[in-house]
């Protein structure tokens, strides 16, 4: 048991120092996040309600994952270098839990840059819309990595990649707006809290089925 | 060690291997030769796991830890040190003094001056010298090398050919390559591929 | 086969006529259409779960042709579901229906499988990917009609349109029996049909390389 998360951790560290040295996605992320903050403000009218205000943070946010995942894997499979960990004895699974702990730390990277952007373009940020984002970042973080990886073997993968995972972001971003505007946000986030259970063990038991040919 | 009745794999529409049989025991070294596109690296993968045959069947009597595998991409990270790559291979082979290991692996291959570069800045030859290291690293049993010398430098092939050379009844070797005459006198077997 | 479907057609036209009003004449298509349709995803599901586990290769393309006609019936559901918005409410499309908007939502979903299969070359690669893919349709299902409630409540808290679950009377609740029987066999039949020539295609090819 141990040496599973022994693999789980060495292949986590592995992909936040190839990132943190490449510099390839979260600097794009970080501006892409602030960039569309400020796009929607001309896309909103005047006097649009907080509604539309939230929704907008939460697209803003799911596009934002979506340039994350699609690079995910791409890089591992293009050297092919994804052989290499293939052909360790380590459980597949270990692999899939090592590259969504590092997606999520990068989409909570985005997201502490883009929670005060927002705070200060638009609304206040409450404690129920912080729980709801990092909730929904677990539920991004599963899947999405899961989904990159049957995305990185097809053509075409960054246009395949949103297509598979809208529809699997529509309760999630529920959720979250619910969180952050309901009067009683609880059910959202028990919501999101569900989903995250649910969709965390189906990506963590399929892994290894996408990933092998 | 390998038994395989029948063996083929596709790939979508082409049928890249077909009707192999095929058996190696343990200690053997076993040379596949044939031309470009015979099915040489897809035979070798099929030996690693890295893919599933789409017909026939084979066993490998090892598991993938003992697996030592040789391709035409080093396998290795970019933005890592030669260091940190072995380090995280060592890792998940879970080898016992991991650290003492790596050192006299890199020592050996050369590499341990530009032990601390980023694996990026390597030549090919000192790349695919790595990839040797990380193939060696956790003393594998059964050892499959796919075009080794195409890609390695004068230092490095005579390190293989050394490697290659101290043969026991424990390892098995197969080793592809469309010019066989640099091991001419080492194969216990050989097998040749035609295309389709 | 086809004399089951032709039997399938003809007892929809005849229960038709037992109607009340004009505007339930859809619901009779409309409900064993969608329900139809999560048969077909479920199936779908199921092969997809047996080609995981029992490594069962045939389950591939049962389970793709099962996708395929979960969409067919999915669109129709749509279609039918919008016709009859139409006529009860004079709205083609409404977001407080929830059964139409739980069926945009798979059919987003099932169609991007679609693409995953397009895009991604054939073999075992391939039929896993997909296998995967469509399970979690079948979990994405429930999830997402917990989803549309939990939006409804926040987005529309006052519900615009009231859809009259029918109370249904003898007579209506057999004549839906049968439709749904009709449309279960349509289905059915379909399906085997489709698989058989799918199924014969790929005997043609292999017979073919064989050749070669």
């Amino acid at each position: 048991m141990s040496g599973y998360f022994s693999d789980v951790a060495a292949l986590a560290r592995k992909d936040l120092v190839v990132e943190l040295r490449s510099r390839d996605t979260v600097p794009a992320m970080l501006l892409f996040v602030v960039g569309a903050l400020v796009v929607f403000h001309f896309a909103l009218a005047e006097d649009s309600s907080r509604l539309a205000a939230a929704g907008m943070l939460w697209i803003a946010l799911l596009f934002t994952a979506l340039l994350a995942l699609v690079r995910a894997f791409v890089a591992e499979r293009d050297e092919a270098v994804i052989d290499g960990l293939l052909l360790a004895p380590c459980d597949r699974s270990a692999i899939w839990l090592g590259k969504t702990l590092s997606v999520f730390a990068f989409l909570a990277l985005a997201e502490a840059v883009a929670l005060p952007a927002f705070a200060l373009f638009y609304d206040p940020v409450s404690w129920e819309l912080i729980a709801g984002v990092a909730l929904a970042n677990v539920g991004i973080a599963t899947v999405g990595t899961l989904l990159g990886a049957m995305a990185a073997a097809a053509r075409a993968r960054e246009l395949l990649l949103p297509l598979l995972f809208m529809p699997l972001a529509i309760p999630i971003v529920v959720g979250g707006v619910g969180a952050t505007l309901a009067d009683d946000p609880a059910r959202y986030l028990g919501f999101l809290a569900l989903y995250d259970v649910i969709f965390a063990i189906l990506s963590w038991a399929s892994f290894e089925y996408v990933v092998t040919e | 060690m390998i038994h395989a009745r029948g063996l083929g794999r596709r790939f979508g529409e082409k049928r890249v291997l077909n009707g192999i049989d095929l058996d190696v025991d343990a200690g053997e070294f076993l040379l596949v030769t044939g031309p470009n596109g015979s099915g040489k690296t897809t035979l070798l993968r099929l030996f690693a796991g890295l893919i599933v045959p789409t017909g026939g069947e084979l066993e490998v009597r090892t598991d993938r830890a003992r697996i030592g595998f040789l391709g035409h991409e080093p396998l290795v990270y970019r933005e890592l040190t030669p260091l940190e790559n072995l380090d995280l291979y060592g890792r998940l082979y879970r080898i016992p003094e991991r650290r003492e290991r790596i050192g006299m692996l890199l020592e050996r291959f050369g590499l341990w001056e530009a032990r601390r570069e980023q694996t990026a800045a390597l030549s090919r030859g000192m790349l695919q010298r790595l990839a040797l290291c990380r193939t060696l690293l956790h003393e594998p049993e059964l050892l499959l090398c796919d075009e080794p010398f195409s890609a390695l430098d004068a230092a490095g092939a005579d390190l293989l050919l050394d490697e290659l050379s101290r043969r026991n009844a424990r390892r098995t070797i197969v080793v592809s390559s469309h010019q066989p005459e640099r091991l001419a006198d080492r194969p216990t077997r050989l097998l040749s591929l035609a295309p389709g | 086969m086809l004399l089951t479907t032709g039997l399938g057609l003809a007892l929809l036209w005849a229960p038709e006529d037992a109607d009340q009003g004009p505007s339930q004449r859809i619901f009779y298509i409309h409900v064993p259409v969608a329900l139809t349709a999560y048969l077909c995803f479920g199936w779908a599901a199921w092969k997809a779960f047996r080609l995981l586990w029992k490594r069962d290769e045939r389950a591939d393309l049962e389970s793709y042709t099962a996708v395929h006609m979960g969409v067919i019936f999915g669109l129709l559901t749509l279609i039918t579901g919008s016709i009859w918005a139409k006529i009860s409410w004079g709205v083609w499309w409404t977001w407080s229906e929830r059964q139409l908007v739980l069926f945009l939502i798979l059919f987003l979903f099932y169609s991007a499988y679609f693409m995953l299969r397009y895009s991604t070359e054939p073999g075992p690669r391939r039929a896993r990917s997909s296998a995967v893919y469509a399970l979690f349709g079948a979990v994405l299902l429930p999830v997402s009609f917990l989803a549309i409630r939990l939006a409804e409540q926040l987005l529309h808290p006052a519900p615009l349109f009231n859809r009259d679950g029918p109370q249904m009377s003898a007579s209506m609740f057999i004549t839906f029996c049968v439709c749904l029987a009709a449309m279960v066999t349509l289905a059915a039949a379909l399906y085997l049909i489709e698989l058989t020539g799918k199924r014969a295609d790929a005997s043609l090819r292999e017979l073919r390389e064989h050749l070669a």
